[in-house]
């Protein structure tokens, strides 16, 4: 299997990574290497195998829903690339 | 007294204990020789001022109770820090100044240690050679133009070039382990779930534990014992009663059963590394260990799962580096040309290149094939372990498959600098704890280790064993000194 053109700017747009042509050529080559060596794993039949999706043995925390944290607005804020004490700022998103 | 940055942690508290040093002493001395080792590269960011007050304060009113008591300590910069920057190598991190900080970190500041800096590191710890970090390479202590190993370059080379008198580092597929062998110093990897994750920034959750580096192994246990805790603001920390390391530490090994396994070999290896490997062997017989030769059947598809695990899982994490609420930003003329072009411009070229692995084995239609068939070969590969320890109490392995390359040797070829991490890799895959000791050097004097692999939760063992190994090596690193300026 190999990678195209194509696919390589259809996955840049999903990662919401701009590319130009010469890099997603240079991506091209380097997946398609990758991926090669990735094709290993086709050597070993996992049929009954179950897929480990958990390392650490255990089972997640139950916890109470308590407010541990409040008045934290400005730190939350302290380091949003465009300035405004009460709101994060992005380009106009409604015409 | 021998020169104080080149001391132990253990000479270092024993003195400031006896009060025969102060913190502030010691503290000027690791600043004076980082502002004289620029060429290193090993800062991004200093702390120098606030940590003389710290040490000042510290010696007004001294807590000797503390397991660290005025130590000045630089830490990767992968570790929020509250009021410094943090950066995790990368532009799209330049300018972000967490406002709290990781919980390891706390660990060791509630222990008495003063923070000196941060140190540099491949991007998002993301590489095996620090080049890939926004703020440049690194130089090996051990000789110019040398790599210091990566992710966590900056680490190994400032505690190999004494410029902090240990440090903490984060492993994801031997971003501890390798470094520390290049370096001629000693890296704990712990059992995942051991160190808590909280602030430190994510790679491949699933992966990532932080863990000491050390000039040798007495200090690893004592920097362990402070930083390994049970944390409720990681999902994943597991509640267990943790050893007392420092207080634990045997070279007592004999009747341990160590097993050797043959799938640690790849074409090429130098004849040094397989030579230091039966060293290490005879050394663990010499210490009355029982050598037990085992098989880890799946060891060389943990690179191939790796590398589909790993980046999917960063895929993920990295998703929120968008312009929006933290860091840099390029402006564009909708949201999504802003995020576009921050994500372009704001990260490198081999991160990058993770996040497209990621994304693809992630999207539809390939999930199957990639993602769920790394899982199940996950699977196997923790079985191959699970089966070893029915056998033998810890597994004794070459740390890298060579020593430390020249910087630029591996940068155009993704494939052969992944390589670096086949023996350090299958260890995270299964979530266990691994350690690498420098065991030896190669034709050009440059170090090289040998890892010990334990059990889940096992971590006294392996530093036991590593503490009677290293006994017997009695590994000298020489290192000139060839980087410092008046």
């Amino acid at each position: 299997m190999s990678i195209d053109l194509k696919t390589v700017k259809h996955i840049s747009k999903l990662a919401r990574i701009s590319i130009d042509d010469e890099k997603a050529n240079k991506l091209k080559g380097d997946l398609n290497n990758i991926f090669e060596f990735i094709e290993k794993l086709n050597e070993l039949n996992t049929d009954n195998v179950q897929a480990l999706t958990s390392i650490a043995e255990t089972t997640l925390r139950f916890r109470k829903d308590e407010i541990k944290s409040e008045n934290i607005r400005e730190k939350i804020l302290k380091n949003s690339p465009e300035e405004n004490k009460d709101f994060f700022v992005v380009p106009k998103v409604v015409e | 007294m021998s020169d104080i940055t080149s001391q132990s942690l253990f000479e270092l508290t024993s003195n400031i204990k006896e009060k025969k040093l102060s913190s502030e002493e010691i503290t000027k001395v690791f600043i004076d020789r980082a502002e004289k080792s620029k060429k290193l590269n090993v800062y991004v960011t200093d702390n120098f001022e606030k940590a003389i007050d710290q040490s000042k304060k510290f010696d007004s009113n001294p807590n000797f109770d503390l397991k660290l008591p005025g130590i000045p300590i630089a830490v990767k910069d992968l570790f929020c820090t509250n009021g410094v920057r943090t950066t995790a190598g990368s532009k799209i991190l330049n300018n972000f100044v967490p406002t709290y900080e990781s919980t390891v970190t706390q660990n060791l500041w509630s222990q008495g240690a003063i923070l000196l800096g941060k140190l540099n590191c491949d991007e998002f710890a993301m590489g095996s050679s620090n080049e890939t970090s926004f703020f440049g390479n690194v130089q090996n202590p051990v000789g110019e133009n040398l790599v210091p190993g990566g992710s966590s370059g900056g680490s190994s080379a400032a505690v190999a070039a004494n410029l902090t008198p240990v440090t903490i580092g984060t492993d994801t597929g031997g971003s501890i382990r390798q470094p520390a062998s290049f370096t001629g110093t000693v890296g704990l990897k712990p059992t995942y779930g051991s160190c808590s994750r909280y602030g430190i920034v994510a790679f491949a959750s699933s992966l990532d534990q932080a863990g000491p580096m050390t000039k040798n192994v007495r200090d690893c246990s004592m920097l362990l014992e402070v930083i390994s805790s049970f944390d409720q603001k990681d999902s994943t920390s597991i509640d267990y009663k943790r050893n007392c390391y420092s207080k634990e530490l045997s070279k007592d090994i004999k009747g341990k059963k160590i097993g050797i396994p043959k799938e640690y070999r790849v074409d090429n290896m130098p004849d040094e590394i397989e030579q230091l490997w039966k060293n290490g062997i005879s050394y663990a017989k010499g210490c009355g260990a029982e050598i037990i030769d085992i098989s880890l059947p799946h060891t060389n598809y943990a690179l191939p799962t790796y590398y589909i695990v790993a980046p999917a899982e960063a895929s993920s994490n990295l998703a929120r580096y968008d312009g929006v609420k933290y860091g840099f930003r390029s402006p564009g003329q909708n949201l999504i040309e802003m995020y576009e072009k921050t994500r372009s411009e704001g990260f490198g070229d081999e991160v990058k290149r993770r996040i497209m692995i990621g994304t693809y084995v992630l999207s539809s239609g390939y999930y199957d094939a990639y993602y769920l068939k790394a899982q199940k070969v996950r699977q196997l590969i923790k079985k191959d372990f699970d089966d070893a320890f029915s056998k033998v109490d810890a597994i004794l392995t070459p740390s890298t498959p060579s020593s430390a390359f020249k910087i630029g040797e591996k940068t155009n070829d993704p494939v052969s600098m992944y390589l670096n991490d086949i023996f350090t890799v299958p260890i995270n895959l299964a979530g266990l704890p691994g350690i690498s000791i420098p065991a030896g050097k190669d034709k050009n004097n440059y170090p090289l280790g040998l890892q010990v692999i334990g059990k889940p939760f096992d971590e006294q063992n392996i530093l036991n064993i590593s503490y009677a190994l290293e006994d017997k090596i009695n590994f000298k690193n020489d290192i000139s000194d060839w980087w410092l300026s008046e």
